[in-house]
């Protein structure tokens, strides 16, 4: 009983019960009724997550009162926010005040769409899925920006900018990082770069190139979250929350909420690229390993390397001090551009060449 | 030239980066290096670093006797005013007179727990307390006296 048998099989008994158009539309609904469910889990599971292992970290005990182990301290949290007040400020755009937080969350929406979670689980397998995600993440950028200026607060727009500054820069590495991987598979839908990693993922059968590839799109994408080490865009030491000061309540639970689904994401999106996706861990030929391993579900799998990119997004944070706003761009314009262009040349070479595996 | 310092900075970055995050791996990994204490659970067994101030006190022997001498050098040194030394004159069996300690007051509503006055005392008359439960219901109870009643200075301290 995969994932995949459950959803042919609710497709079938739709298109028998009801006409097409209707089995298409409440297929519509259940999906984004599972986005939006999905959405809910992420917040509560990754909040947890960083709070336990950035205590851990620290050498503390963190949250160890709500439930067993302190695991339902964020429902308490969430219970907490959505009793409070959202409070708009007299002086803010009030439109574009309340409109950027859902702009936000939407982006994380559209991203999930081509993301394959299991075999044969994937909303949307559009033939451009890798550029596709990389479009629409860069719209976030306009929902932080529109929170920072219909605040009417001169931190909301600092913090704001300098997200600005940042997510257009890093942009660059992390789009050519994943070039890279896109040379190497020869395609950008999604499945076909699940399939091309049949016999070894990317970051085994890529040589070091695709590990440098793969170091620089972790620290891009780091930094287009806006976690620490580049949390400048919040920075609570200097713009006390950055783009989100003014918001409370729900609203400012929707952008913390984004901020999750966010991660989870771009984790996703690296995990397919360099792990494989749902792709059990193959070793070339040794065919009876590699039965072994098809043995554990794909959906496993998926879950499995997400997660583990996540912890190590975390580890980031909770180990490295934050960068000045010069010190980043440097590292972006001074440093990772400049490599990971020669390293897209590198990996074209060995593409050309076949030199992988 | 140029080329060089730049690689050599690359690998210096990663080198001291992964030297980081082997400290919180560590950690991580290592739960009984954990240090905070689950305060009101295991108040019993809580254990306070040895250096700890929680307030100032003036050890009394058996026999109902301090070190203090009345010399105010801790109320001198006190940056803000929290404690107050009144003096009497004790008169000895020859018949001289001697200066004593009549009150010590405490304030501690008004200590930043600096340590400065016990840096200042010549004879270690008072000391750091690891008691940090202070909360009361009434303002005027932090105010101390910290000599028992009937109190007086040890022999042999001048």
């Amino acid at each position: 009983m995969s994932l995949e048998g459950i959803t042919n099989s609710i497709h079938s008994w739709l298109n028998t019960t009801f006409n097409p158009t209707l089995a298409l539309l409440l297929e519509f609904v259940i999906v984004g009724l599972c986005a939006i469910g999905l959405f809910a889990v992420l917040g509560l599971v990754l909040v947890i997550m960083e709070r336990k292992v950035s205590a851990y970290m620290q050498i503390r005990r963190g949250p160890n009162r709500v439930g067993p182990g302190g695991s339902l301290q964020t429902l308490a949290d969430t219970i907490k926010l959505t009793m409070k007040e959202g409070l708009t400020p007299d002086g803010a755009d009030k439109f574009l005040f309340n409109l950027a937080p859902f702009v936000v969350l939407t982006v994380a929406m559209l991203i999930l769409a081509p993301i394959a979670f299991a075999k044969g689980f994937q909303m949307w397998d559009v033939n451009i899925g890798v550029l596709y995600v990389s479009a629409v993440s860069s719209v976030s950028i306009i929902g932080i920006l529109m929170a920072g200026w219909a605040s009417n607060n001169k931190y909301s727009l600092l913090g704001a900018m300098r997200s600005g500054a940042q997510i257009v820069s890093y942009e660059l590495s992390a789009g050519l990082s994943i070039i890279s991987m896109v040379v190497l598979t020869g395609s950008l839908q999604i499945s076909d770069i699940i399939a091309s990693q049949q016999n070894g993922w990317w970051i085994f059968k890529g040589h070091i190139p695709a590990l440098i590839a793969f170091v620089i799109f972790i620290i891009a994408v780091t930094a287009e979250t806006n976690r620490a080490p580049f949390d400048l865009a919040e920075a609570e030491s200097e713009l006390t929350a950055g783009f989100h000061t003014e918001y409370s309540g729900m609203k400012f639970a929707l952008f913390f909420l984004a901020e999750y689904v966010n991660i989870f994401i771009v984790c996703a999106i690296g995990a397919t690229l360099f792990f494989g996706g749902w792709m059990p861990f193959h070793i070339g030929n040794w065919t009876a390993f590699n039965h072994m391993m098809d043995y554990i579900p794909s959906s496993i799998w998926f879950l499995g390397k997400t997660f583990f990119l996540i912890f190590l997004i975390m580890w980031f944070r909770w180990t490295f001090p934050r960068l000045r706003i010069d010190q980043l761009l440097n590292l972006e314009w001074k440093y990772l551009f400049p490599i990971s262009m020669f390293n897209l040349l590198l990996i074209t070479l060995m593409a050309i060449n076949g030199w992988h595996f | 030239m140029f080329l060089k310092k730049y690689i050599a900075d690359v690998f210096g970055a990663v080198r001291s980066l992964l030297k980081g995050m082997k400290m919180t791996g560590y950690y991580f990994t290592h739960r009984k290096e954990i240090i905070t204490q689950n305060y009101p659970d295991h108040r019993e067994t809580m254990k306070l670093p040895e250096r700890f101030r929680g307030e100032v006190v003036m050890p009394h022997d058996e026999k109902n006797e301090h070190a203090c001498t009345g010399c105010t050098a801790c109320e001198l040194a006190c940056p803000n005013g929290t404690i107050k030394i009144i003096t009497k004159f004790d008169i000895s069996p020859e018949g001289k007179k001697k200066k004593a300690l009549d009150t010590f007051i405490y304030h501690l509503e008004l200590c930043t727990m600096c340590n400065l006055c016990i840096e200042a005392c010549p004879t270690d008359a008072i000391k750091m307390a690891q008691n940090f439960e202070h909360s009361v219901y009434d303002r005027s109870k932090l105010t101390k006296k910290l000599n028992t009643p009937g109190s007086k200075i040890r022999e042999g301290i001048e």
